[in-house]
């Protein structure tokens, strides 16, 4: 039925094909035979959801580029016919490097303790596993994983409010890193559980404390899955909007996703401009995606297997 | 939530031998997670039956909340935009990643190429991508009017049906590629055995997709579907940046409306009311999904896959 067969199956092998793989391993000459019939429905999906994707950012960019006047009338897909940094400059001097602080803050202060702490619990889940209250602990993250914490803001908001830190960053960073830790103790926990349980035990015959192992082999050990969690945490947290919509009111404590909105609100008519405050507060991400995608892709699937 | 509280069991007896109990490593992280998720989900609770205006004093106040948001005709329709957009988001996402996932398992050339475009819009924040689609999208400097093309040249979210399929069009702008992903590394665990059987009964690449791809899927169709499914309740910042729930209340999901009556109508006490019943329908499809999971994923909703 189709133009060539897979596997080698005796007396219906194909000699061309034969031949064709005959250096390749079994398992590579089953995989492209099966590949080598075109998806048609799958190839004209991916591709029209490549421009349905590209198309739309390629805008964002081409357009951040325009100047505002020559934006209207000209056709809105065309390349900038005279490229001005106009626009960023507008961003830039509407205080958009302090909200990129305030969020670098608000991503550093949540990332590293909420990775360290999730690391430390996910250590002592996984070696110390028949003590029950860590297992209850335990239990009691993962149950977490599958409440909307968006609806539990109004309470936090009150506590906020009850520990004076309403409108400050760490107003934002608290909340974040509990957030996060559900998610990071069982990414964390299911790598260390991977780690031979000879080395900690040599470890122990070393006469090294609990404490000492974690830090000397598990932490080491696990390192990839810690960056995993961290960009992921990272990522959700730089684009975080709720809690410092609710939790902060002054702009010198704004994020940079809360003074996109502010930005559009005030110069919604001036697209140009809007989108390169778009392309600014996106550009640390994108040089962090260019650098380790494939880090980056594990980490937005975190917990998704491993 | 369930919240056994144990004594902390110091006892080394229940430790491995000669270990000490590492109870304490766990703490910081229990600290956080009891303060700011415990507490909270005790707290919408009890503050659904309290008045308070977010800034004076809390005050208790019976079932009245619950009375009136359950006679309140905004709560039915903002429970019914939440699971139309939760439904429609899926039946659009689902077939499309489906097809993107086992076309991006193979070994085409372009394969990579398409990848480092397809998850740039994961990268990007709700509030941008909110932000592009209204200024794409605008009746007057929009795509539409520039290119001059009528079709495209409409009042978008003006409209109620339009916007409400407008957001579920950029809910799947965001996240196919995500789940395209998801179902990619589904595929490649598939044995090729399977197909080889397949092909030698004289089985056709759509029934090969049908009688083999789907059904070893299950499971990643599953945790695809749970994420999706939890996920669409939490389309909070998309929605409000683009629309604020309108034209009217047409795209006021559940998420939405608790924001608006609590943050901006003062009354903190009906909101938390929705926030409980955004909790119950989170929880209960979690419990529903795995439940339709079986016994694959033992550990949590988001393992299996």
């Amino acid at each position: 039925m189709s133009p060539t067969t897979t596997a080698p199956a005796p007396g219906t092998t194909p000699p061309t094909a034969t031949q064709q793989h005959n250096d390749h391993t079994t398992n590579r000459l089953r995989r492209l035979g099966r590949l080598r019939q075109v998806n048609w429905a799958g190839a004209s999906a991916a591709w029209f959801w490549l421009l349905v994707v590209a198309l739309p950012l390629y805008w964002i960019v081409a357009t951040s580029f325009k100047e505002q006047a020559s934006y209207f009338g000209s056709n809105p897909l065309s390349p900038p016919s005279s490229p001005t940094l106009e626009n960023y400059r507008l961003v830039i001097e509407s205080d958009f490097v302090r909200y990129f602080i305030n969020s670098t803050i608000v991503a550093l202060g949540t990332v590293v303790p909420a990775v360290l702490v999730s690391f430390m619990a996910a250590f002592a889940i996984v070696r110390d596993g028949s003590n029950r209250f860590l297992r209850a602990t335990n239990g009691l993250f993962l149950a977490g994983l599958a409440i909307p914490l968006q609806a539990t803001i109004i309470p936090v908001y009150l506590i906020i409010i009850r520990l004076h830190l309403y409108d400050s960053l760490l107003a934002i960073i608290l909340p974040s890193i509990a957030f996060a830790i559900p998610l990071s103790v069982l990414v964390l926990s299911n790598f260390i559980r991977d780690v031979p349980k000879e080395l900690f035990e040599s470890m122990r015959l070393d006469g090294c404390t609990d404490w000492m192992t974690m830090w000397r082999l598990a932490f080491p050990l696990v390192r990839p899955a810690l960056v995993t969690v961290s960009i992921y945490n990272g990522l959700t947290v730089w684009n975080g909007f709720l809690l410092p919509l609710v939790l902060t009111q002054s702009p010198t404590q704004r994020t940079l996703p809360l003074a996109l909105w502010t930005f559009q609100g005030q110069y919604g008519v001036n697209v140009p401009a809007v989108l390169a405050s778009v392309v600014l507060t996106t550009v640390p991400i994108l040089v962090l995606y260019a650098l380790g995608r494939r880090q980056m892709l594990s980490g937005l699937t975190a917990g998704i297997g491993k | 939530m369930t919240t056994p509280a144990p004594s902390p069991s110091r006892s080394s007896s229940s430790s491995p031998a000669g270990q000490q109990s590492l109870t304490w490593f766990a703490l910081p992280a229990l600290i956080f997670v009891v303060i700011f998720g415990v507490v909270p989900l005790v707290g919408i609770v009890a503050l659904s039956f309290t008045t308070w205006d977010g800034i004076g004093s809390v005050s208790a106040n019976g079932l009245s909340n619950w009375k009136d948001v359950i006679t309140d005709p905004g709560m039915p329709k903002a429970l019914w935009v939440t699971f139309l957009v939760m439904a429609l988001s899926w039946l659009v996402q689902t077939p499309m990643s489906l097809l993107i996932g086992v076309f991006l398992a193979g070994h085409q050339r372009y394969r990579a190429l398409l990848a480092v475009i397809y998850f740039v819009p994961l990268l990007l924040s709700s509030a941008a991508i909110a932000i592009t689609w209204k200024a794409l999208l605008d009746p007057n400097f929009g795509l539409g009017t520039g290119l001059g093309i009528g079709l495209l040249n409409q009042d978008w979210l003006g409209k109620g049906p339009l916007a409400l399929s407008i957001v579920i069009f950029i809910v799947a702008w965001q996240f196919v590629p995500f789940h395209s992903l998801i179902y990619q590394g589904g595929v490649r665990q598939i044995p090729a055995s399977l197909y080889e059987a397949a092909q030698l009964d004289g089985a056709g690449r759509i029934r090969q997709f049908f009688s083999i791809t789907l059904p070893q899927l299950k499971f990643t169709i599953i945790t695809s579907s749970t994420l999706m499914v939890v996920g669409s309740l939490t389309f909070f910042d998309l929605i409000f940046v683009l629309t604020a729930g309108g034209p009217g209340d047409a795209t006021r999901v559940l998420a939405l409306d608790m924001y608006i009556r609590g943050f901006r109508g003062n009354l903190m006490g009906p909101a938390s009311v929705i926030a409980v019943i955004l909790v119950l329908v989170g929880l209960s499809l979690a419990l529903l999904l795995r439940r339709l999971g079986g016994t694959n994923n033992n550990e949590s909703m988001l393992e299996g896959a």
